[in-house]
């Protein structure tokens, strides 16, 4: 597995290792289309149809294979909501949803195409996992596991180039520490942990003490990882290419009632709005989301705090 | 279709509307299209789909699908007749303690899939049958069908792609009782001719009688119909069939009857007595 460094070759890998995984797109190639001519007729494209092909899904997960799905974010699960919660949620059928393009990674597509609920419909499905990889190495490294489990996976596909270098082993309900500070703690998942990265980096240049938490894994959620940076560290900042209502924000609201603490929670989200569609640097500008712009938002609060 | 095939059936279908019609009251059931139903399943169970209380762990045995899944009723009535469940435990209807409800679901040995939100089993009934064709299997997959059902945009969608991966070895059945919950097909969004739309998505489609049991025998013993299309049988039935006073009648879709009206509908049945249905029976869901 070392070897490989992309989605395409574990997926193929995987798929060729063991006959019971099909590869299933509902006429999304992007990260399978060298697969048709090696997979042969466990390649299965649907056309344009979520729903039959969740469906279909199910039913071959019920006769004992893995059906690993593609489509744009929005159209695999909201499109095909009620089929991946029916048919595949109530079953709890080991089908792996894999989402093009959620998040900011919609860039120019338009609130059409935006999941930035996603994280939020997903986790309320019973036995549903979810899996939010910072960039390409990150996934890769996620994909044995989460493809091996026998649960329904929803994940954020990201192929962006490995933004951090030095990835930790991925294990599942388990949080990526990239660094532990005593003043304020950054918790991000996806892409944004670039952008995320650097806002740290100028933290620390401002003398604060940063720490800063890779995700991940949404659900099962890393509660330990998040418990101790709420005892540890004065501010706690959710960063997340979702709406404010579901995602880490409200994860992490959930953890804290749930264990009898509070902790001062800073969410940078989108709240209540579509973001202004563009090239993904300028979605960033715009939001809000840059390095620099997310360090001068902790700043801010931090300001007000003291 | 011998003789004793033909009373056998007969016999066996007289029955499982008797337990229909037990279970129409205590929090009711979906007694029309559960009797609309009922020979269709009866027949199925009795020798033609290769799937019994003891093959269910085969890979290569035959798979029903309830899509519409109203018409549970009448399929716990056959497991109960072809001995898979006990007689005594339909009289857990309702109760918590077991999971006989109104939909089907997989607690009940031999139900494959669980139903009640509509247009959902024709895709995964594709996805078994396309395991099959994998596989390298000859076993069939049917799925039972609404025609209210139809309305459902995602039966098309299915009907598209099933055709396109030439599923012979998917059949969809629908039971054509012309009613929706609770108005008639043809009153609400008209289906006809709708023969003519199932070809139009590449299907090949018979017609028949619902509940003649030998047009049923002569036409599922001809599938698959075409060697690269999949099969549908539209079975002409009518709502409530066997019970005079709900036959085909918009107002009895849900009923709950009381215990009075039980057993003058069981009297019905047998064609002793016609039933004056005082009890507010129908339930708009």
């Amino acid at each position: 597995m070392s070897t490989m460094t992309t989605y395409q070759e574990v997926i193929k890998h995987t798929a060729l290792s063991d006959e019971k995984y099909i590869v299933m797109t509902a006429e999304n190639r992007a990260v399978v289309k060298e697969l048709p001519p090696v997979l042969g007729n466990r390649f299965i494209d649907t056309g344009i149809t979520e729903q039959t092909m969740i469906g279909m899904a199910a039913g071959l997960a019920l006769r004992g294979r893995t059906p690993i799905c593609h489509a744009l974010a929005p159209f695999l699960i909201y499109r095909a909501y009620e089929f991946v919660r029916t048919d595949v949620g109530i079953a709890h059928l080991p089908v792996k949803l894999s989402a093009w393009i959620a998040g900011f990674l919609s860039d120019g597509n338009g609130p059409t195409h935006q999941a930035i609920e996603d994280v939020a419909l997903m986790r309320t499905i019973p036995g549903m996992t979810v899996f939010c990889p910072s960039d390409h190495a990150d996934m890769v490294a996620m994909l044995p596991e989460i493809w091996a489990s026998p649960d329904p996976v929803y994940l954020r596909v990201n192929v962006r180039p490995d933004v951090y270098g030095k990835h930790t082993p991925f294990k599942t309900g388990v949080a990526e520490v990239i660094s532990e500070g005593t003043d304020v703690t950054l918790l991000t998942y996806g892409m944004l942990l670039e952008e995320t990265l650097k806002a740290a980096e100028i933290l620390k240049n401002q003398g604060l003490s940063v720490g800063l938490l890779n995700m991940r894994s949404l659900k099962p959620v890393d509660e330990k990882a998040i418990l101790k940076v709420a005892a540890t560290s004065k501010l706690v900042v959710t960063v997340e290419d979702h709406f404010l209502t579901g995602g880490l924000y409200s994860i992490v609201a959930e953890v804290l009632l749930k264990n009898r603490t509070i902790a001062n929670v800073l969410p940078i989200s989108l709240n209540e709005k579509w973001f202004k569609p563009g090239l993904l640097s300028e979605v960033l500008a715009y939001e809000g989301f840059t390095g620099p712009q997310i360090a001068e938002r902790v700043q801010k609060h931090v300001a007000v705090e003291v | 279709m011998t003789d004793a095939k033909h009373k056998e059936l007969k016999d066996r279908a007289f029955a499982v509307r008797e337990h229909i019609i037990r279970m129409s009251t205590d929090g009711g059931c979906f007694t029309g299209a559960s009797l609309s139903c009922a020979d269709l399943i009866v027949y199925l169970y009795s020798g033609y789909l290769n799937v019994n209380k003891d093959n269910l762990q085969d890979p290569q045995r035959d798979f029903l699908l309830l899509s519409k899944g109203h018409d549970v009723p009448a399929l716990y009535g056959t497991f109960a007749e072809l001995g898979w469940i006990e007689k005594d435990r339909l009289k857990n209807h309702l109760k918590s303690n077991d999971s006989i409800y109104w939909h089907p679901n997989r607690n009940i040995p031999g139900i494959e899939f669980h139903s009640g939100s509509l247009g959902h089993l024709p895709a995964v009934g594709l996805g078994i049958a396309m395991d099959n064709k994998l596989k390298g299997y000859n076993n069939k997959v049917v799925v039972i069908t609404g025609d209210g059902e139809l309305d459902e945009g995602s039966v098309w969608e299915t009907l598209h792609v099933a055709s396109a991966y030439k599923m012979n070895n998917l059949t969809i059945v629908v039971d054509r009782n012309h009613f929706q919950a609770n108005v008639k097909t043809e009153d609400l969004i008209p289906l006809e001719p709708l023969a003519d739309k199932f070809e139009a998505f590449g299907c090949v489609v018979k017609r028949i009688d619902g509940h003649d049991f030998a047009a049923l025998e002569e036409t599922f013993t001809q599938l698959p119909f075409h060697a690269e299309k999949p099969s549908v049988i539209i079975a002409d039935t009518v709502r409530g069939k066997g019970l005079p006073s709900i036959e085909a009648r918009a107002d009895r879709w849900f009923c709950n009857f009381n215990a009075e009206e039980v057993e003058s509908l069981m009297k019905e049945l047998h064609g002793a007595a016609t039933t004056t249905l005082t009890s507010e029976t129908l339930t708009v869901r």
